[in-house]
């Protein structure tokens, strides 16, 4: 049914929600953003997977007009961010990865200024204002100040200012950072429900299982570059099936484990710095049996050995090489393994 | 929220530009803000109660003697000239808790929305009018007790009034620059201070120019500080609006048009 009604909208507009092409940001010597070209369909939700400082906050702020590009494009439903920034404003919420609220007045006071900023009457603003308050259960802490509110309840909050004019694109940077479970499940739920009613929305995760839990299309962001770009089905599909997990012995028979792996599977395995692991993606688990012999030949003793389905923590891992901190070839290889 | 749709976007009358209506209509919302925020921290308002109580009290009595001979007919001489200083010294705290005020994430969320561009400095700096209005009122009330009748009436202590509280408006802009292009707030405090401290001095604030050396005598004669400080004396001891109310009004009106728009700009530019 989701489905159905977010296909219908698509076809409505017949447009794109975001289109960023070549889009760059320096920082002094640092290229922050190095040149991401995003397409977002409209009546979707699309993750922006990254590790910290991969640029992703960067390119939201970029898409917002809160920060003007240095090269590049970018619109919002056509509109370019640069010249109509006017316009663009009209169309997103943007909910930061620091709650953008004020933090000495009370949420109803919060949201009753940012309701008549929108050009909301002053009884149509008390309304908005209790009825956004509500359906993020918020109405008992409405008059409480900001100061002891729990960090749920300031996101939930700043989600709730940020959806006063009803804006047909959101943008949450890592909406969910530092909640609970439960917390976080709950603001899932919302992000669901928005797209349910015609949002379209764009969010930035650290968490590979946040974007499989909800994003329709990930871009995976490493060094302001997108590295790869697909459905969750596809990105998972591009690294097999399944995945192979080995640990050995001994550290420095790592390297020569790593070949034998790629020799005889035909992938490509990457060791993980932190885990002294190799992943590599697995398509038949049939192959297991000559890797286990090729190993015992080359005399290499195995610490923990596990097939898995992909996670995208390991197409994650795959892309990007060691997780964090790559070379630039392992990228390019990569992002051509991917595109599917 | 289920049972509304979003209207998509296409479906949306959107304008690229903020009407004069908007702008005003929006800064005077964002003052509303600024309002609240003074009524949650009552405390922030410790110095433009205190400073004009104290400061008429100490420089009427130090110096009152020695340059009018007594108290009494010092009074027209320095409540104008306190009354200048105090003000203008407080709009400093405007630039300081503007930059406060911008490292948090709430001003992200102005930016984000379709509003003025100004509105968010604008309201704040038109928020702070009430501490201005706060320091006027006690200054001219401390001035009455110890003493002074203003000769010009109350007609034209209202007319002095709305022209320090105008100007003191107009000079913060300068220190809201400040506040924008300043790193920390103390920064801002400790550039604002080294501007403000020779203006309000070296002018006829407290002193006539006219006991001071040529070459300063020079400056003080140009100082935008003591048109309005003679502006307000005018006003207040004869009733009467002369060239320097003009001077003053003209002056306050050069650094809104100067410091508004390049304030803004650096503020939309810095993110």
């Amino acid at each position: 049914m989701q489905n159905n009604n977010r296909k219908n909208i698509a076809k409505g507009s017949g447009e794109w929600a975001v289109e960023a092409k070549g889009v760059v940001k320096t920082f002094g010597e640092n290229r922050a953003v190095d040149g991401v070209d995003l397409k977002v369909p409209t009546g979707s939700i699309y993750g922006v997977l990254g590790p910290n400082g991969a640029g992703k906050t960067t390119v939201i702020r970029m898409l917002a007009t809160l920060l003007r590009p240095d090269a590049g494009s970018a619109s919002i439903f056509g509109h370019d961010v640069v010249k109509e920034p006017h316009i663009v404003r009209q169309l997103i919420g943007v909910t930061g990865q620091y709650a953008s609220v004020d933090e000495s007045l009370s949420a109803t006071e919060n949201l009753i200024i940012f309701s008549r900023l929108l050009g909301l009457g002053k009884a149509e603003a008390k309304n908005k204002a209790a009825a956004l308050l509500e359906e993020f259960s918020l109405t008992e802490a409405a008059k409480r100040p900001l100061k002891h509110f729990s960090g749920g309840m300031r996101r939930r909050l700043d989600l709730a200012a940020s959806l006063i004019s009803q804006p047909p694109l959101i943008f949450l940077d890592e909406p969910t950072t530092g909640l609970d479970p439960r917390t976080r499940n709950q603001m899932w739920d919302t992000i669901r429900r928005l797209v349910k009613s015609g949002s379209t929305v764009l969010l930035t995760t650290q968490y590979l299982q946040e974007a499989d839990e909800l994003a329709d299309r990930v871009a995976v962001i490493d060094h302001g570059r997108v590295v790869a770009e697909g459905t969750v089905n596809e990105l998972k599909a591009s690294i097999g099936n399944s995945s192979l997990h080995l640990g050995v012995q001994h550290s420095r028979q790592m390297e020569e484990a790593r070949r034998i792996i790629e020799r005889v599977l035909n992938v490509r395995a990457a060791v993980s710095t932190e885990g002294g692991k190799i992943t590599a993606p697995m398509a038949d688990v049939d192959r297991m049996t000559d890797l286990l012999i090729a190993l015992r030949e080359s005399d290499i003793q195995l610490a923990e050995l596990s097939v898995q389905k992909p996670s995208l923590d390991e197409v994650f891992l795959t892309i990007t090489g060691q997780g964090a901190g790559t070379s630039e070839e392992s990228n390019n290889k990569s992002e051509k393994a991917v595109e599917v | 929220m289920d049972s509304m749709q979003i209207k998509p976007a296409h479906e949306r009358k959107l304008r690229n530009k903020t009407s004069f209506r908007q702008s005003v209509k929006n800064s005077l919302i964002m003052a509303v803000r600024g309002l609240i925020k003074i009524r949650r921290t009552p405390e922030q308002l410790f110095d433009v109660t205190l400073q004009p109580i104290i400061f008429t009290l100490m420089f009427t009595y130090i110096f009152g003697g020695a340059i009018s001979g007594d108290v009494q007919s010092y009074l027209p001489v320095i409540i104008p000239g306190i009354l200048v200083q105090t003000v203008i010294t407080t709009s400093i705290v405007t630039g300081v808790q503007l930059r406060e005020d911008m490292d948090k994430g709430v001003f992200d969320r102005f930016k984000s929305l379709p509003i003025a561009r100004i509105a968010p400095l604008a309201g704040a700096l038109l928020a702070d009018s009430i501490r201005y209005t706060i320091a006027t009122v006690l200054t001219f009330t401390m001035g009455y007790i110890m003493g002074l009748r203003p000769e010009g009436g109350l007609g034209y202590v209202l007319i002095a009034a709305l022209l320090v509280i105008g100007c003191a408006w107009a000079i913060s802009w300068i220190f809201a620059f400040f506040g924008v292009i300043a790193r920390t707030a103390s920064s801002v405090q400790g550039i604002s201070m080294i501007v403000l401290f020779p203006l309000t001095f070296l002018s006829n604030a407290f002193v006539p120019a006219e006991t001071m050396p040529d070459w300063l005598q020079w400056f003080v004669k140009i100082n935008p500080i003591s048109h309005l400080v003679t502006a307000v004396r005018d006003l207040i001891n004869q009733g009467s609006i002369g060239w320097d109310f003009t001077i003053s009004l003209v002056g306050a009106a050069i650094i809104v048009a100067i410091f508004a728009p390049l304030t803004v700009r650096t503020y939309m530019r810095k993110a």
